[in-house]
């Protein structure tokens, strides 16, 4: 059998997943959490009486604590899966891989297990989001000096 | 090549399986269930993994009324990293040890190696034993345990549990008739969330060359089970064997990783279990208690292994797979 022919055996019988369900599932999804996000920076800023950059670092936090938190209650994974990308792409997500790996390699102790392991998903996230950040940097930089 | 058996009994078998599969249509057919918890009083998953791997070795010892001593020989796998399931689960039977790795397909290739050993006389009976576990499979393979990734409906369910049979050359109710070593084979699958798709061609491989071989139809057999395909992959091995060899598999083929679990109601399981006790669950509960019972006279057990490394596949090799079979009959 050829492999062009096992290949559309293949494609015949994998179901179709209906993206176009799951897109929305995370558009609704994240978009309540951008509104729940929203709504906790305004409540910090008549609470606390800070400014509005404060309040938004406070609002991060607090989603970073709580992915933590019902990571290691251990069912954000359920929330997260059903959800779809609603929750994995916002901060929600960062902390939710960060949190699941620590918990993951906690056995094998706190340098060669959570310590080196802790960035095993996030690690690319900011590896890339520093290199990035150096080179829209450095045309930024250019920019102003040559023009 | 046929490996034809004059002289191997299957004596008897011992189950033990976790949350997921006690929950599952066959739970009443396994010996020892944990219920509730995936780490199984244990502090790690792999530790976990080793105390079913060691449970079902002690449930088949007192089946069989033998002490490690009388053990001949053992032979185990499972799919960690240096399969160390099956090196620290068989510490305590201190009886000669051979290690095997064919991902899914170990547990045939084991009865396969031992019923050589058994057959050639070199030694009186065999142990073999397997195991997987959903959690430190996940581990290893893939993302971490508690990362909740959203999943293709493809994707197979890592069974948890340790399985054990002994064969011997004291006749029994169930003789190991023959059987095939399956070879590797490559149809140019990349998806590591549609195992079921990569180890079809190894099903159909085997089956093919075993049916030719012996001169046998499939409907020769009353049951002919393959390992872990899946709802899909299964559907892929009937296409593919009626198109390509015209051999019809509509009415006495199944595939136990549908059968281990409710897939109407376990839907997290989604396409259906897989790892190398899915495929031992069912053979050692299920189908050996109905050729006990003479509800089956012959059948072909066919364990397919998707010889899938994550290293290989980041660079961009595809997922090699391989079917091992087996023919028991009950007499």
């Amino acid at each position: 059998m050829t492999n062009k022919k096992y290949d559309y055996l293949v494609k015949k019988h994998t179901p179709k997943e209906d993206k176009v369900k799951y897109a929305l599932i995370a558009f609704l999804v994240g978009g309540l959490l951008g509104l729940l996000g929203e709504t906790l920076i305004r409540v910090y800023i008549m609470l606390f009486d800070i400014s509005r950059n404060d309040a938004s670092t406070y609002m991060i936090v607090t989603f970073i604590f709580f992915a933590s938190l019902f990571t290691a209650l251990g069912f954000f994974d359920k929330w997260v899966s059903k959800a779809k990308a609603g929750l994995l792409i916002p901060i929600t997500g960062f902390a939710h891989s960060m949190t699941s790996s620590a918990l993951d390699y906690k056995n094998e102790g706190p340098i060669y297990g959570v310590g080196s392991n802790v960035f095993k998903l996030a690690g690319s996230v900011i590896f890339y989001g520093v290199v990035s950040a150096w080179f829209f940097g450095l045309v930024r930089y250019l920019w102003e000096v040559l023009v | 090549m046929i490996l034809n058996f004059r002289n191997v009994y299957l004596d008897n078998a011992s189950t033990v399986c976790g949350p997921y599969e006690a929950k599952g249509p066959l739970s009443k057919n396994f010996d020892k269930k944990y219920t509730d918890d995936l780490y199984c009083k244990e502090r790690s998953f792999e530790k976990a993994e080793i105390r079913l791997l060691e449970d079902s070795i002690k449930i088949l010892l007192k089946k069989t009324k033998l002490t490690p001593k009388d053990i001949d020989l053992v032979i185990s796998g499972d799919l960690l990293n240096q399969i160390t399931s099956s090196c620290y689960g068989a510490l305590n039977l201190k009886s000669p040890f051979l290690g095997i790795y064919t991902a899914c397909a170990t547990s045939i290739e084991g009865m396969l190696i031992a019923s050589t050993f058994i057959d050639s006389g070199k030694v009186n009976n065999a142990l073999i034993s397997c195991s997987s576990h959903n959690m430190s499979s996940e581990k290893q393979f893939r993302n971490p345990t508690e990362y909740g990734s959203p999943k293709p409906m493809t994707a197979t369910f890592t069974a948890t549990g340790g399985a054990s049979v002994l064969l011997s050359n004291k006749p029994s109710k169930i003789r190991v008739v023959n059987g095939l070593i399956g070879t590797i084979v490559d149809y140019n699958q990349k998806d590591a969330f549609n195992m079921g798709a990569a180890m079809a061609g190894a099903a159909a491989d085997t089956l093919y060359k075993y049916l030719s071989e012996t001169n046998t139809k499939a409907s020769d057999y009353d049951l002919i089970l393959t390992g872990d395909l899946g709802k899909y992959g299964k559907e892929i091995l009937k296409e593919l064997m009626l198109s390509e060899y015209n051999i019809d598999l509509s009415k006495n083929y199944n595939d136990c990783g549908t059968m281990l679990y409710d897939l109407e109601k376990q839907k997290e399981v989604m396409a259906g279990g897989s790892g190398p006790v899915c495929s031992a669950l069912v053979n050692y509960s299920t189908i050996i208690k109905g050729l006990m019972k003479n509800k089956y006279k012959k059948v072909l057990l066919i364990a397919t292994g998707a010889l899938f490394s994550p290293t290989m596949l980041f660079q961009k090799m595809n997922i090699l797979s391989i079917a091992n079979l087996i023919c028991l009959e009950a007499i």
